[in-house]
């Protein structure tokens, strides 16, 4: 038996909205493209304040945070875990703060001292929780895209889409409604700080954000697929354009189509929606990577080439 | 030389005089005693062997506590005896799959302490964390290859993927604008994309033994099989080998790289050696740690390391260290329980590692730090009423060897009740002495010598700035109050060269005398209470 079944487009394409045996394409799709949209556009910020990989520390230090909630509360809610979670991830942003301020360590390697640690303190607590040493290593890692979007009973929408709709039009406000702000303390702290902008609030504002945006995101695509969710669209986007609001746009196509395509591949594969969507994401960056209209790679071998024979026919004409 | 210098006559006195004084060794012991506290800066030695010892054994002891409430949590009827016998037999080394797997722990801290090093000093920490990301498709394709968990095809599959995210990395930084994070953050994340992928994809197959495979994930040390460990001695002695050949370039390259190139090393090639290096140390890494875990094994020790020491080999020596320190400690305290992970508890034994180098080292720490600063704000307060006591003295012609509580704070602009906690704190250091029953204060000779310091360092700064510098006269006072208190007797004996030894400073005062600093010796210890009264 071969790892991946011949590729045939058609069913390829249609499999997915026509299989009677998958249920809930919908929801999915929808729930993938939420997740991916509040991400990215908290991770356009990361990108421009060169923080990608503070959200890497971030998705992992939710880890003890929940295994800590869950030892103070004693209970599953899911209120306690996400709080607990995002505690964890403010308490992570400081920690590297303070580390790399009060020592000669560098940022990075704040960042990789700090997270590993928590999630180290993390993995021996669930550890002891669930008396076994393999938490479910599947959820922590991949998460469970397909479960969270099942519609429960009699219930219009799966909670897990109310929740990431919510959460991500609360980003959006945000951003929408500090425009300005975000955008000058992004690229010019100084500046932001002579027009009477707090900089500092801004940043710890962002973290938080960002925690809150990590956690949601954590159940539906695991701790280490959140960073592709964060950076990927945000980066695709800065390739191939300059402006911060057609950059949003393109984060939101891109999450669409990532979420799509990637559930499409999933579907073909047999295989965990989050990895087939980040497999997509990679594949589209590499896309505008490679045909991007003024940094793209081919793009830019044609360039040469031309205007190396145009010089080449000024010689001759000389 | 002191000898010849102009400020003494030369009476057949003056050569005594200058063995006592110039080596300032005060005669009584409380003078000593002054002196010493006026020794500022704890200078802690670096590196000294004690601290060491202190630091290995309060990190070994909270483990064991650490541990020990672990245990006791897990499983209700544990007792200390079973936790003894448990580490008896850890420390007899008589289960085999314990010997492997100690060993492999060890020679993996020995390996991410010594490339951990040099990532560390690049500010490459985080390529470590990369790397091992993305070496999961590397392990899949590894199992496919023989459809096995044959060691040597999945560490080569790995190997290969962790170089080829490595040219990605670099690949991205150079045909595009965007940063170093976002390139490492979008190699890490898409080649985990792929890797979970393909890894989901193979938990489908039928055939084959795949159970293993997620234990890449948070590592299993106990499974560390004898073909393991000779994989992972042959990294080691390889990187060992070729960094100890080429320790000079790496040394040169991590901190010089534009030097480095220009006395024709090649610097490219040395940084992905080095990468090369990593991903295999990486990959052995994976089988004990895990996939999330390799990066802290790399990034902790050495920046523990890193607070410690100014110098590469002695900081790399200390990663191994530490690196061997943590994997033992790791293997100990996951032992002593039943089902306790290695990987995290070698992480946790490198942190805190880290964490008491970060707290304590003694000259980038930051509780010295922290005291350092205190002290010498101390120092420079106790410096200031001296200095306000010689000028009380001097308002009034030297005529009194008493100065008055009253005066004092008046001079210092200070309530009676700041005034006295001062004064009690000087007291303290032996500067000053007060007649029981009275509010007079009375300089000791070291008080004395040090008031006169002060003021001298002060007033000759300001003559130098107002002679050499040119600025006026009333704006050198402030910058005089900040460098009084640290200029060096050698500073300040060339500037009195530099001002042809000149007696006044521009404000018409005088400057006191070298002579008038050792007027000490004509103090005399008397019966009176006050100890000291002026011959």
């Amino acid at each position: 038996m071969s790892l991946f079944p011949p590729f045939n487009l058609r069913e390829f394409l249609t499999l997915p909205w026509t299989d009677p045996f998958i249920e809930g394409t919908v929801w999915i799709v929808i729930l993938g493209a939420l997740v991916t949209i509040a991400c990215g556009l908290v991770g356009n910020y990361l990108i421009l304040r060169r923080l990608a990989l503070v959200g890497d520390a971030i998705s992992h230090s939710v880890l003890p945070g929940i295994a800590i909630a869950f030892l103070l509360s004693r209970s599953t809610n899911s209120t306690f875990m996400f709080l607990g979670a995002l505690a964890a991830g403010v308490v992570t942003t400081l920690l590297i703060e303070w580390i790399h301020k009060n020592s000669r360590i560098k940022q990075d390697a704040a960042i990789g001292i700090t997270f590993s640690t928590l999630f180290a303190i993390g993995v021996i607590l669930i550890s002891l929780v669930a008396g076994k040493v393999d938490l479910d290593a599947d959820c922590v890692l991949y998460g469970e895209m397909d479960q969270a979007a099942v519609v429960p009973g009699d219930a219009l929408a799966p909670p897990a889409v109310v929740r990431m709709a919510t959460i991500s039009l609360v980003v959006g406000a945000l951003i929408t409604l500090l425009y300005k702000e975000l955008l000058v303390s992004s690229f010019d702290p100084v500046l932001a700080t002579s027009m009477g902008i707090r900089s500092q609030a801004m940043h710890y504002g962002l973290m938080v954000v960002l925690s809150l945006v990590v956690v949601s995101a954590f159940e539906m695509v695991g701790s280490i697929m959140v960073i592709a969710m964060l950076i990927m669209p945000g980066a695709t986007a800065f390739l191939l354009t300059q402006r911060l609001p057609v950059i949003f746009a393109l984060t939101i196509l891109h999450a669409f189509l990532s979420s799509l395509l990637g559930y499409h591949l999933a579907i073909w594969a047999d295989c965990k929606t989050a990895g087939a969507m980040v497999v997509v994401a990679f594949f589209l960056f590499c896309l505008a990577w490679f045909f991007s209209p003024y940094q793209g790679i081919l793009t830019r071998l044609l360039h040469r080439r031309r205007t190396r024979a145009l010089m080449e026919l000024e010689a001759e004409a000389s | 030389m002191a000898a010849a210098s102009p400020f003494f006559p030369k009476s057949p006195k003056s050569s005594e005089k200058v063995k006592l004084e110039f080596p300032r060794i005060p005669a009584t012991e409380e003078v000593a005693q002054a002196q010493s506290s006026r020794d500022w800066c704890p200078r802690l030695t670096r590196s000294s062997v004690p601290g060491w010892i202190l630091t290995i054994s309060i990190c070994f002891f909270s483990f064991l506590l650490l541990a020990q409430t672990v245990h006791a949590d897990r499983i209700g009827e544990v007792t200390d005896t079973r936790i003894l016998e448990q580490a008896f037999r850890f420390f007899s080394f008589q289960d085999p799959s314990l010997r492997y797997a100690l060993l492999g722990c060890i020679l993996l801290g020995i390996c991410c302490g010594l490339l951990g090093s040099f990532i560390v000093v690049r500010g490459l920490a985080l390529v470590g964390d990369t790397l091992s990301h993305a070496v999961l498709p590397g392990i899949a394709l590894g199992y496919l290859w023989n459809m096995s968990k044959d060691p040597l095809t999945i560490f080569v599959g790995a190997a290969l993927a962790g170089i080829l995210g490595t040219v990605v990395v670099r690949l991205i930084r150079q045909t595009t604008n965007l940063k170093q994070d976002t390139a490492l953050g979008i190699v890490l994340a898409s080649f985990f994309g792929i890797g979970a992928f393909l890894l989901s994809a193979i938990q489908r197959l039928p055939s084959g033994d795949k159970s293993g495979l997620h234990h890449f994930m948070f590592g299993q040390a106990a499974a560390i099989s004898e073909n393991d460990v000779i994989l992972m001695a042959v990294v080691t002695g390889l990187s060992l080998l070729i960094i100890g050949f080429f320790y000079r370039p790496f040394l040169l390259s991590s901190f010089d790289p534009a030097f480095s190139s220009s006395i024709g090393y090649p610097t490219q090639f040395f940084h992905y050696l080095l990468m090369v290096l990593l991903a295999c140390a990486v990959v052995i890494a994976l089988q004990a740690v895990g996939v999330v875990l390799v990066s802290a094994m790399l990034i902790i020790p050495a920046a523990a390391a890193n607070l410690l020491t100014d110098r590469l080999h002695h900081m790399v020596l200390l990663s191994v260290f530490f690196g061997i320190l943590s994997a033992f400690a790791g293997s100990f305290f996951s032992f002593l329980g039943t089902s306790l992970p290695t990987g995290p508890f070698m992480v946790l034994g490198a942190s805190a590692v880290f964490t008491l180098s970060f707290l304590l080292a003694p000259r980038h720490g930051l509780l010295p730090r922290l005291w350092r600063a205190r002290s010498q704000s101390r120092r420079i307060q106790r410096e200031n009423t001296l200095k306000a006591i010689y000028h009380v003295l001097e308002a009034n012609d030297f005529k009194s060897e008493n100065v008055s509580l009253k005066n004092l704070s008046a001079r210092r602009r200070l309530t009676p009740t700041d005034t006295e906690a001062e004064v009690a704190e000087l007291q303290r250091h032996d500067l000053v002495t007060r007649e029981p029953g009275t509010r007079d204060i009375h300089l000791t000779p070291p008080g004395w010598t040090r008031a006169c310091e002060i003021v001298r360092n002060h007033r000759l700064w300001e003559l130098y700035l107002t002679n050499a510098a040119h600025i006026a006269p009333d704006h050198v006072h402030d910058d005089a109050e900040r460098i009084e208190h640290v200029l060096g007797d050698k500073v300040v004996r060339e500037i009195e060269r530099r001002l042809d030894y000149a007696r006044k400073d521009p404000h018409g005062k005088l400057i006191p005398s070298l002579e008038d600093l050792h007027r000490k010796d004509t103090f005399e210890p008397t019966d009176s209470p006050t100890g000291y009264r002026p011959a």
